[in-house]
């Protein structure tokens, strides 16, 4: 395995304590915040996030590790908004109307934030109207959708149909067990993707393509 | 802990078929006496439910329950359980829940006349009440809707009172992704364990009201969600093993306050709690894989007193519609089972040995819940003087089952859950003694905004 810079490796061992420590160090040594978040932070969460996808570890083991990262964050953030540094991409995500599900999302939530996308989750049993408002208020370019029920997967349908009527320029991206890459297809979704790891990939793809 | 002694202390006495305290149905269907009965679940294809839709939704069910009860009736089964649970409009608005219990009731009655097919309902509504959020577990329109669902049901004919009751969620899913076991121990030991004593105090009411039983809870919404993430290499198999041995504490409660049985299908804990209290029990395995994958196909057969399919989606296979190819599928899982028992105790008990030996070898969840394992965890709650103590202490008793096992050779583990079994060990050993200290402890890091305190009796 590649020698990793040590913040790097905190991260990836989620060593919530000493991340903090290191990141003034850095500082210290003349970097910037947003190098720090770009060339230290980023790439021990994507070590960690393809560590999960190999099924190397768990989650438990990958949400110890972001939680190291959201404390250097908390040591980052001030200078990263003085420095005007933000993410590069939002993503607005959520369950749709009518289910309650939400494990599959939150992770997915968690590995786009991993990815350094900003995520604003809109929790369970958001109406369609809930979605369009929050895309015109923040502006993402990326909205996933999920829902557990086949009796919910309508209001997929509908929700996807209300940002497209509203002529939004945003990506969408759906998921959940009885999802597939038909009916993404049919609702004139514009990914799917069926686990979390997948997920990331998929709205770096999407996400490209925009750019 | 309202029971203190097991009702069945021989593992090869935690068999399929009987129970200590069997249930009589008003058809004359015996359940624990000595006859595996089918049961059969079923859910709508992806539709929509709201008043336009209803028409269909009605179709739906009537084709359901035609199908499979005439397909039950031509396989001679001995008595069917048909499983009515609900989609969350249908809580939310009584009337059209009731409506398609009356159908199904209907149809039931129907092929009685028809062929003397005995059946019986059990009525499950879905537990809304964490569509408040945070949940208002004992007030508000979510709880009234669903109590009016429960009493209509039960004034129209559904024998049988079940419910994936939810009291305690909002803070488990956070702990399972954590792998964090106090946090397991607060939602379902502490949080859980009040909620099911309001809850079933409630439901046995309307039960004795109008001369129907309450059969059981399930900690679904706890132990199946951490099964479901194991099997997606979320969560390591061995937590989701420690975790479902401490389900069984919370899922008792339901025994405690009147229920009898059989206990809800998705309910995996249901072998230590027929081992607690002698009521058969529900259970479903390979049979319900059209739902969920499990590690335990087989072995989950081995205590069953009805065999389900979990829930399958009214759709066409090459067979039939779904649930008709579901009831075949169980009636041959019954026979079998049947057969084995007409043959005598050896043979039943033959039988029971291979489901178990077929699955507890490769996973800790199925290990967990074998007759051995699911006895001596029994008998470790019994011995507990509160919910919180069982909950610690049956925990202690599966990492060690777990770690012996796998010690001796006789449980495979995933090299990477190894390191686990010290994990969890440690956890508990962390814990206090005092049950007030601990809730303390927790309720300082609970997320406030998820759950409300009061609702539990508890102070903010
Ligand atoms: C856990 C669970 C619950 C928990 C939910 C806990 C929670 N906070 O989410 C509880 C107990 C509350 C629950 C309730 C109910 N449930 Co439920 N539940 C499940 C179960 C067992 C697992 C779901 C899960 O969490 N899986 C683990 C996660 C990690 O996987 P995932 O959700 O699939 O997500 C992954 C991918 O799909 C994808 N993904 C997901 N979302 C997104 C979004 C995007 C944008 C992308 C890119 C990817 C993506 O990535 C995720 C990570 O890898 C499923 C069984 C199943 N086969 O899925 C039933 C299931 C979905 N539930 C079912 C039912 C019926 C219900 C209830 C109505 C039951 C009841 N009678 O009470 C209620 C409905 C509540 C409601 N209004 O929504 C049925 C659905 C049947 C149907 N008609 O569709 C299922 C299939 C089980 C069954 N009975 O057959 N349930």
């Amino acid at each position: 395995m590649n020698e990793q810079h040590p913040l790097t490796q905190a991260v990836v061992d989620g060593r919530r304590k000493e991340v903090g420590a290191l990141v003034t160090q850095c500082l210290e040594a003349g970097e910037s915040a947003g190098s720090i978040l770009e060339n230290r932070l980023v790439p021990g969460m994507m070590i960690v996030g393809e560590r999960f996808k190999q099924n190397e570890i768990f989650v438990p083991e990958m949400l110890i590790a972001a939680r190291a990262m959201k404390e250097a964050l908390k040591v980052l953030e001030p200078l990263l908004l003085v420095a005007g540094v933000k993410p590069e991409h939002t993503a607005v995500i959520g369950t749709v109307e009518g289910d309650l599900h939400d494990i599959g999302k939150n992770l997915v939530a968690m590995m786009w934030k991993g990815a350094n996308i900003e995520v604003i989750d809109l929790g369970v049993n958001v109406p369609a109207a809930k979605f369009v408002e929050s895309v015109k208020q923040h502006k993402p370019q990326l909205v996933g959708l999920s829902a557990l029920l086949t009796t919910t997967m309508p209001a997929m349908r509908d929700t996807v149909k209300a940002i497209r009527d509203e002529g939004l320029a945003v990506k969408i991206v759906i998921g959940g067990a009885p999802i597939t890459r038909e009916f993404a297809r049919e609702i004139g979704a514009d990914g799917y993707s069926p686990d979390a790891g997948s997920a990331v990939d998929t709205a770096i793809e999407l996400l490209r393509a925009t750019a | 802990m309202h029971y203190k002694s097991l009702a069945i202390e021989d593992p090869s006495e935690l068999i399929f078929g009987i129970s200590p305290k069997p249930v009589l149905t008003r058809s004359g269907m015996v359940i624990g006496g000595g006859t595996v009965y089918p049961e059969l679940n079923f859910t709508l294809p992806p539709m929509k439910i709201d008043a336009g839709t209803m028409p269909e939704v009605r179709h739906n069910y009537e084709q359901i329950i035609a199908g499979a009860l005439g397909r039950a009736a031509e396989l001679d089964a001995p008595g069917v359980v048909i499983e009515f649970e609900t989609l969350p409009p249908m809580t939310e608005h009584p009337a059209w829940g009731l409506e398609i219990a009356k159908i199904l009731l209907e149809g039931m009655q129907q092929e009685a006349c028809r062929s003397g097919l005995k059946s019986v309902l059990r009525m499950t509504p879905n537990d809304n009440r964490e569509f408040e959020r945070p949940p208002l577990m004992r007030r508000g329109r979510y709880w009234d809707a669903m109590l009016e669902l429960f009493e209509g049901s039960a004034a129209a004919g559904a024998e049988l009172l079940s419910i994936e009751s939810v009291g305690g969620k909002e803070l488990h899913d956070e702990a399972l992704v954590n792998g964090d076991l106090a946090g397991s121990l607060f939602s379902l030991c502490i949080l859980g364990e009040r909620d099911m004593r309001f809850l079933w105090t409630n439901l046995q009411t309307i039960a004795d009201k109008h001369g129907v039983k309450c059969a059981g809870d399930t900690a679904c919404g706890f132990g199946n969600t951490a099964m479901v993430l194991a099997e997606q290499k979320m969560i390591p198999r061995v937590f989701a093993a420690v975790v479902r041995a401490i389900t069984a504490v919370r899922s008792l409660v339901a025994y405690e306050c009147g229920a009898v049985g059989p206990g809800k299908d998705c309910g995996y804990e249901n072998p230590i709690l027929k081992a607690i209290t002698g009521y058969p029990m529900a259970m479903e395995g390979k049979t319900s894989a059209c739902a969920h994958l499990s590690p335990m196909g087989n072995l989950a057969a081995a205590c069953c007193d009805t065999w389900s399919n979990e829930s399958v989606q009214n759709i066409k296979l090459l067979g039939g519609m779904a649930p008709t190819c579901y009831m075949e599928q169980l009636i041959y899982d019954c026979r079998l089972m049947n057969t084995a028992r007409g043959h005598g105790k050896e043979s039943a008990r033959q039988l029971q040995r291979w489901f178990v030996e077929s699955d507890a070898a490769l996973d800790p969840q199925a290990f967990i819940l074998s007759p051995e394992s699911s006895v001596a965890l029994a008998r470790v709650i019994v011995n507990s003087d509160s919910y919180y103590h069982a909950g610690v202490a049956v925990a202690r008793k599966a990492v060690e089952l777990l770690r012996e096992a796998y010690g001796q050779g006789k449980l495979h583990i995933e090299p990477k859950e190894v390191a686990w079994f010290d994990t969890m060990q440690d956890d508990l050993d962390e814990l206090p003694e005092s049950e007030s200290e601990f809730i303390g402890r927790q309720l300082a890091l609970a997320d406030r905004s998820r759950f409300l305190p009061q609702e539990y009796e508890l102070k903010g």
